[in-house]
């Protein structure tokens, strides 16, 4: 029976995928790979078995660093009253075209 | 009916059907969910290639054969595929060098039909070559990882290859249908791709950190329908429903 | 009030806000446990689910039907595969899953331990158990959990085509031969009951479904979905010509529902606990296929270090 902390178990790559030119790659979901190679090719038919994609990016998991969600609140909500960011703050004459 | 050319799709779509059956019975039992999927991808894409040929041939057959009757209704005696794509999944490493034999071989056929006088057998391998391109990338790959991995998947793939190599040797065996597709300018003339063929298996063997075994060629028959015991049982089950409920739709 | 009570009514009150919950975020442990031992067990019954129905690839009766079987399998394959990396995020490894599936501490769904004994219980599997499943994993598209809902949603899209091929299977024999005829229907006979299993005890012999509604696990009762597939699949049984195998099955005028008869419960918690039909060969089975792909697994790690360590070689 297999060890429970398997070290030797394939680490996790997270594949994104470009649907078609023009788009760009969006995070799909993750897999199993010894390597890169390994991951593309994973990815290739765990991901695209319906024409999802023209193209394949694989990053490892652990190489990832994301934001702490308890931070969520000073990285995030300092932007929600910065109205001068948005087009409608700006009042302008409504007859004004192509503007 | 163009005769030679009826035999010589069932050589083609026997080749990609037998192997198909064979990887698709690892469906659910590979090492891994990832290359559980990828082998069934495979299986897939050979089963589309077979579908493809045989319902040329049954067009050209106008008589009341179908892909399924061709498929499904033939003895042992008249199946034309090589004997080393019926060999077993005895292991992981029997399944990739099966696999990585047959696509060296089959690619090399393909860019061939790719000129193919016969316009249909041209039209079915430029769409069947993508699929082999990265059928022979993935069974080299993992040719190398078995081979370069640890000392036991080096020993079990060593073992596959004394075993299966000795079979390569028919792929380049001229039969008269094949000498009179080359002539007709339909198929490839076998003895030019025998060079590039085992020049490219020996560089990938290398590379696997593999040695070309010694052992002699086997005596074939595949192509002339002289098969292994193991046909047999492949076409018992492959043909069960067919020959158990004759003439019935499904 | 201890801040963790606060933390756990802050937790609930953003689901009940339709908020999704996503893997860093907080959690209460009962939510992570639970959510690690269903999202697994749905993982493993695809996987688990491959077996019976890959049973018949070798000896489909056409070419279409092979590749269309054939690629069926495989998308379970691949959303036992979701599933397991939905499960993941929440800090238990796919190993560790596999161990708990093969030492039987994790359960699958009990309908894979029934055998399949002719070409229609493909169809039958398809049309009857996709069906029920396909209840369950619409309901879950909107769960809680961001990536179970995420990967349910995905799995949902490309399962449509499951049950329409095992229904044109079932089609196909229905309009055939006598003898194909007799086989959907043996194969009805067989599939149903425990179809109707799959949704779970009665409804007062499942003590967890409060908790699940709360988080959205669930959003009916295991009785309400078993009834909305009664419901859906008796007119479908009609239109093949073909009888469901309950004498007490009726129309109920009044509750506009369908009255069926009562499950064999012993019966059920027979094949839950491990004695079902075929659950020690499809455990078996399993195992195999994990056992003897070790050495495989191994020397994919063991070549792709050798690989890194020849680069960082040539680097220097």
């Amino acid at each position: 029976m297999s060890d429970p902390n398997n070290k030797n178990e394939w680490p996790i790559f997270e594949i994104f995928i470009r649907s078609k030119n023009g788009l760009e790659h969006r995070h799909v979901g993750s897999l199993h790979a010894a390597d890169a190679t390994m991951a593309i090719e994973n990815a290739r038919d765990v991901y695209t078995r319906r024409q999802e994609g023209v193209s394949i990016w694989v990053v490892p998991s652990k190489e990832i660093t994301a934001s702490n969600p308890e931070d969520a609140g000073e990285l995030f909500e300092p932007a929600e009253d910065k109205v001068y960011r948005h087009p409608t703050f700006y009042e302008l004459p409504i007859e004004l075209k192509h503007i | 009916m163009d005769q030679n050319l009826y035999n010589y799709l069932l050589m083609l779509g026997d080749n990609s059907m037998i192997l198909g059956h064979r990887l698709s019975e690892l469906c659910g039992h590979g090492p891994s969910l990832e290359t559980d999927i990828a082998l069934t991808n495979i299986s897939l894409d050979l089963f589309g290639q077979v579908r493809n040929i045989f319902q040329y041939a049954a067009k050209l057959n106008d008589q009341e054969s179908s892909e399924d009757s061709i498929a499904f209704l033939r003895n042992e005696r008249q199946h034309y595929n090589c004997i080393l794509v019926e060999q077993p999944n005895t292991d992981f490493a029997h399944v990739i060098l099966r696999q990585y034999l047959f696509d060296q071989f089959q690619l090399l056929q393909l860019n061939f039909l790719l000129q193919s006088k016969d316009e249909q057998l041209k039209a079915i391998a430029a769409k069947s070559i993508k699929e082999t391109k990265y059928h022979i990338r993935f069974s080299s790959e993992w040719c190398k990882r078995l081979g370069q991995g640890t000392e036991i998947s080096h020993n079990k793939i060593t073992t596959a290859l004394e075993l299966l190599y000795p079979f390569c040797n028919e792929f380049f065996e001229t039969t008269e249908v094949e000498k009179e597709m080359m002539e007709r300018g339909i198929g490839p003339n076998l003895e030019e791709l025998r060079v590039q063929y085992f020049d490219n298996v020996t560089t990938l063997l290398n590379e696997a950190g593999l040695s070309i075994p010694q052992t002699p060629f086997r005596v074939s028959g595949g192509k002339h329908g002289r098969h292994s015991e193991h046909l047999g049982y492949i076409l018992a089950e492959f043909q069960y429903m067919q020959k158990t409920y004759p003439n019935m739709q499904w | 009030m201890s801040p963790e009570i606060n933390l756990e009514e802050q937790f609930q009150a953003r689901i009940d806000a339709g908020q999704k919950i996503e893997p860093k975020d907080w959690m209460p442990e009962k939510y992570r446990k639970t959510h690690i031992r269903q999202i697994s067990q749905h993982a493993h019954s695809e996987v688990v689910g491959m077996l019976p129905e890959g049973n018949w690839i070798t000896r489909a009766p056409s070419l279409r039907r092979k590749v269309g079987l054939l690629a069926k399998v495989q998308d379970e394959a691949g959303h036992g595969l979701y599933l397991y990396s939905a499960a993941e995020t929440l800090g238990i490894s796919r190993d560790e899953m596999y161990e708990q599936l093969h030492t039987g501490k994790a359960k699958y769904s009990s309908i894979f331990n029934y055998p399949t004994l002719s070409w229609a219980d493909i169809g039958a599997i398809g049309w009857l158990v996709d069906g029920a499943a396909i209840i369950n994993q619409v309901m879950l598209t909107r769960t809680s959990f961001g990536p179970y809902a995420r990967a349910m949603v995905r799995i949902c899209k490309e399962e449509s085509f499951h049950q329409r091929q095992g229904y044109e299977i079932m089609l196909g024999l229905a309009k055939g031969t006598p003898e194909q005829k007799e086989m959907a229907q043996d194969a009805l006979n067989r599939f149903w009951w425990p179809s109707l299993m799959m949704f779970g005890p009665r409804d007062e012999d499942s003590p967890n479904t409060a908790q699940s509604v709360k988080w959205k696990i669930k959003r009916k009762t295991n009785d309400e979905l078993r009834q909305q597939f009664v419901d859906i699949t008796v007119p479908q049984a009609e239109f093949l010509g073909l009888s469901i195998p309950d004498p007490t099955l009726q129309w109920n005028e009044e509750r506009g529902h369908y009255d069926f008869g009562e499950i064999d419960w012993n019966e059920f918690w027979q094949v839950v606990k491990g004695n079902g039909p075929c659950n020690k060969e499809r455990l078996a089975a399993r195992v195999d296929a994990w056992e003897e792909g070790a050495w495989v697994r191994d020397a994919a790690m063991a070549y792709a270090e050798w690989k890194e360590k020849e680069k960082i070689k040539k680097a220097v």
